[in-house]
């Protein structure tokens, strides 16, 4: 046992154990926080995988923008802010079955993969993952399209939102 | 040295985690978390991928970083929706929003 | 500017009119001659620079302008139109520019401009004239101004656009286009005054009868169009050409080149007014006297004539300069007979123009006959001077006529009719202008010796028909110039000279500088124009002018044909038959009296009264042609359609009908609708029912069952397709 799968074994944990959390507590403010939980665990796993600059993105992104915009919905969105009915609907034995059936599926898959046991190559000393990943979301033949696709998709969510959620004033 | 097959069961397991949520939760909101759930495990898959195949190209964390982008735009989008839906029948249990029914 | 690029522009102007007049300006009477009569002069003044430009040419039969451009794609190549001006054109465009400027200034004053409008003139009538109270509070009543004045500008400019096209195109086709815009026009101007029924009726005989010559030039053009597969004077009219057509047999003896003149020859007999498709001119005289002054004496008759000239080479292929090709014969007998036929005629009209309206079907018989024993240069001498003075006599009478309404309007009888020569006299002194140019018109008409236009140019008809030995028409013709000359004094005596013979002749008067003017001009030209034809060889005079006109148009020929040479018989024949004619016309009716029998009739008893009615050729054309069709019409009516026509449709609908009704009550409607409609539709209803229940409207059984049916087929394929 080396001490990164100890480690890895650790966040893993982490990460199933709030995610679980997440969709069976009761109360809606609990499980925003798990998901403030889950994600760190996940940017955790970025930083194993040296993806330095996508963990970062993860705790900027998710947990200062997505998981407090949850936050603020759930507060919207509340009687009161004590939940007392059941957290699941009557359909959950179905819901969990599937899921379980799709975990099971994807194992499967990938169980018959041959290169399931592969192992990470080493990286070369000299190489500046965040540098080539700038250059290549602003260089025209390589990723420039797709991130202004993707900054126009933004805009258009932007619009959007305000739009719907302005909508019973504007009546 | 971990092999790729722990970051995949690991993903495999939060994507059903989150489909569980999506599926039974009651919460619109809470189906909102199931789905971040699962497009974190697609991400963890995504820079996996790129981590062990290619680690000299920057492809999958590009990937990684459009899906970041879709699912902030999704959870704006959402849960505007949810808010609009809140104000006017006052409810956000999804079962109880079924006016599109028989 | 290019000459060529000029030529192109010559219709464009009097076809701007048109458009401009029928669209923008047919409210302002003003706007409207303002840009008719400029168009035309704008026209006339191209016209002018272009026949200049080409007397400047060395050679210019040779050498002729020509351009052409590609107009209709066809399958292996273009159909090429152009314009292309030789001498021959060049000397048609010199007086087609001029009479037609002078006639539309004409009809400014002929309209009545100015005037008031009339009490109770209507669209399509004649006006009728306007009372008027000058400052003393008498009433006057005066001519009033056309109803329908912008049209007649619009109609007269698009006939002088078809005129222009006709004369400066290079091919048959464009001419024929132009031909057929001035049939149209013809047909417009003739029934202007629609109201009137035999103005409308003119308008018809005129149209349907330039038809039938229409169809056969246009059978013509489709055969010369087969043969030779080009229709441009420059290939037709090769050498080459010539003598493959001459050598072709087509029907009855004739060489397809004879017969293709004969064909086009029959189109110009209608569009000229020749025997037997004269009628329709004498009809004509309905339209308001410019209108037959342009159409009827200066410009489209002369198309006729005109294309003759043009396909003089094509049915004298193989001519040798003796014996006659059978179609010209045909031409030269036509031509002949025409001229003294439609001069018989004349002699015993009353009407002013009606009189005009013979002697023009009987030059241009002169000239037809002229064609067909080869003198096309003699033709196209007569047809342009006889242009010149016909115009003029036209517009003189249409003075005249305007001079007597003003006559009719002052003493308020309107059951004189103001055309009748047996109602004028004394007009001399009343209207010195009309008077004297028509005096020269007359003259030039009867070809009185020298000074005239007429004479040159009838003169060189007879030198050359005598030269040639064609004694025939030589006779014929001389009878012809007789008759011309006596009529013409007759109408002249009557009209002008004597005593008044009724109070409407006292009180007319003389028109406005815009009639007056053409007149004078015209009357120029009916004299000088003759000048430049002199033969060389006349004695005393012949050479102090060179014979300009026949070195210039005799050019448009490859091979011009020598001046005839000077004999004195025919020149005795034609000074003895213009004085006599003339004397014997004045001496005849110098007498004549308000009432009295024309001395002719008593002369000639009951030949007078068959001349008179125009040899019952109306009525005889009414007879075979006219009741026969209103008949056969009637009887396909009454009997073919209505009887057998309908009641096999009617048979028809019955049948249609009972077989609709049986398949509807027997098929359609117990088992398509009954099992087929109404039992798919219960069916469907049936189920909507039960499946209905499946749409709960909650999102997550909706995504429930789409993870069912997915897990089912990711299962199915994985064990089918992987295992």
């Amino acid at each position: 046992m080396q001490i990164t799968q100890i480690l890895f074994l650790i966040f893993a944990a982490i990460i199933l154990g709030s995610a679980f959390k997440v969709v069976t507590t009761k109360k809606m403010i609990h499980a925003a926080f798990w998901l403030i939980v889950t994600l760190f665990g996940v940017a955790a796993l970025y930083a194993m995988l040296n993806a330095g600059f996508m963990a970062m993105v993860q705790i900027v992104v998710y947990v200062g923008a997505i998981a407090i915009l949850f936050i603020f919905a759930i507060m919207l969105t509340r009687k009161e802010l004590l939940d007392s009915a059941a957290p699941l609907n009557k359909n959950w034995t179905v819901a969990a079955l599937f899921a379980l059936l799709s975990f099971s599926g994807l194992f499967t898959l990938l169980n018959n993969w041959r290169g399931f046991a592969n192992t990470a190559p080493e990286l070369s000393a000299d190489m500046d993952t965040i540098t080539e990943l700038g250059t290549a979301l602003v260089t025209p033949n390589a990723y420039l399209l797709p991130f202004e696709v993707a900054s126009v998709l933004l805009l258009a969510a932007l619009i959007g939102a305000v739009y719907v959620a302005n909508e019973a004033k504007s009546e | 040295m971990i092999p790729i097959s722990w970051y995949l069961i690991l993903a495999a397991a939060l994507f059903s985690i989150g489909l569980f949520g999506v599926l039974a939760r009651k919460n619109a909101v809470a189906i909102l978390l199931g789905v971040e759930l699962m497009l974190n495990a697609v991400n963890i898959n995504l820079v996996t991928f790129w981590r062990y195949n290619a680690p000299e190209t920057v492809t999958g964390q590009v990937f990684a970083i459009i899906v970041f982008a879709v699912a902030a735009a999704e959870v704006a989008v959402g849960l505007a929706l949810i808010i609009s839906i809140y104000r006017n029948r006052n409810t956000i249990v999804a079962d109880d929003l079924d006016m599109m029914k028989w | 500017m290019e000459t060529t690029n000029l030529i192109w522009l010559l219709p464009l102007p009097p076809l701007l009119a048109f458009f401009i007049i029928v669209l923008f300006t047919n409210k302002s009477n003003k706007l409207s001659h303002i840009v008719g009569v400029s168009a035309a002069a704008l026209s006339w003044a191209g016209a002018m620079v272009v026949f200049f430009r080409a007397l400047g040419v060395d050679h210019f039969g040779e050498h002729p302008f020509t351009d052409s451009i590609p107009w209709l794609p066809l399958g292996d190549g273009w159909l090429e139109i152009g314009v292309r001006i030789d001498p021959l054109s060049a000397a048609v465009l010199f007086f087609v520019g001029i009479t037609i400027f002078m006639i539309f200034l004409y009809s400014v004053g002929y309209h009545n401009f100015g005037q008031p409008k009339g009490d109770h003139d209507k669209q399509g009538l004649p006006p009728h004239g306007a009372t008027v109270e000058d400052e003393h509070g008498h009433k006057h009543t005066v001519p009033s101004v056309e109803p329908m004045y912008a049209r007649f500008f619009a109609f007269i400019g698009l006939f002088a656009a078809g005129m222009y096209t006709l004369v400066i195109s290079d091919n048959l086709l464009t001419l024929f286009v132009g031909w057929e815009i001035m049939g149209l026009c013809s047909y417009l101007l003739i029934g202007f005054w629609f109201a009137k029924k035999s103005a409308r009726n003119a308008g018809i005989k005129a149209f349907m009868t330039t038809r039938i010559g229409d169809v056969f030039m246009l059978l013509g053009l489709a055969f010369l169009y087969t043969a030779t597969g080009s229709l441009s004077y420059e290939v037709i009219f090769s050498e080459a050409t010539l003598h493959a057509l001459a050598a072709t047999p087509a029907f009855w003896g004739l060489s397809a080149a004879g017969a293709i003149g004969l064909l086009l020859f029959i189109g110009a007999v209608g569009k000229s007014a020749q025997w037997p498709l004269h009628v329709w001119l004498p009809d004509a005289m309905e339209g308001p006297t410019p209108v037959s002054a342009m159409i009827h004496a200066a410009t489209m008759v002369s198309a006729g004539v005109y294309m003759t000239i043009r396909i003089f080479p094509l049915f004298s292929a193989g001519w040798d300069g003796h014996a006659l090709t059978p179609t010209m014969s045909i031409i030269a007998f036509i031509g002949a007979f025409t001229a003294l036929f439609a001069a018989t005629i004349a002699i015993a009209q009353n009407d002013v123009k009606g009189v005009l309206a013979y002697s023009t079907i009987s030059q241009l018989g002169f000239m037809m006959a002229a064609i067909g024993i080869g003198a096309y240069v003699a033709a196209a001498f007569h047809l342009i001077t006889h242009a010149f003075f016909k115009a003029l006599l036209f517009l003189g009478s249409g003075s005249v006529i305007h001079g007597m309404e003003h006559g009719v309007l002052h003493t308020g009888d309107h059951s004189v009719d103001p055309q009748d020569m047996r109602n004028m006299g004394g007009l001399a002194k009343k209207m010195p202008i009309t008077f004297w140019t028509f005096l020269i018109g007359g003259f030039a008409l009867s070809g009185f010796p020298i000074v005239t236009a007429g004479f040159w140019s009838k003169d060189e008809i007879f030198a050359d028909a005598w030269a040639h030995g064609h004694t025939a028409v030589f006779v014929t013709l001389a009878l012809a110039a007789f008759l011309t000359a006596f009529y013409t004094m007759r109408q002249i005596t009557m009209t002008f000279l004597g005593d008044a013979k009724t109070p409407e002749a006292e009180h007319a008067s003389e028109n406005t500088w815009t009639m007056t003017t053409p007149l004078v001009v015209l009357a120029f030209f009916a004299l000088a124009y003759g000048w430049v034809g002199i033969p060389e060889s006349f004695p005393i005079i012949g050479g102090l002018l060179p014979n300009w006109f026949h070195d210039f148009v005799g050019h448009t020929l490859e091979h011009p044909m020598a001046a005839p040479e000077f004999s004195w018989i025919p020149l005795l024949t034609s000074l003895t038959v213009a004085l006599g004619g003339l004397a014997l016309g004045w001496v005849t009716y110098r007498n004549f009296k308000a009432g009295a029998v024309d001395p002719m009739r008593k002369l000639l008893g009951p030949v007078y009264h068959f001349i008179e009615n125009k040899y019952y050729f109306d009525e005889a054309y009414d007879v075979l042609f006219v009741k026969p069709a209103i008949w056969i019409s009637e009887v396909f009516t009454n009997k073919m359609d209505q009887g057998v026509i309908d009641s096999i449709l009617h048979g028809f609908g019955t049948v249609s009908f009972a077989i609709g009704k049986f398949i509807r009550e027997k098929f359609d409607t117990p088992v398509i609708n009954r099992f087929i409609g109404d039992g798919s539709a219960e069916v469907v209803q049936i189920f909507g029912r039960k499946l209905r229940k499946v749409q709960t409207g909650r999102i997550q059984e909706y995504m429930l069952s789409a993870l069912g049916v997915l897990f089912i087929i990711f299962i199915a394929l994985y064990y089918l397709v992987l295992a």
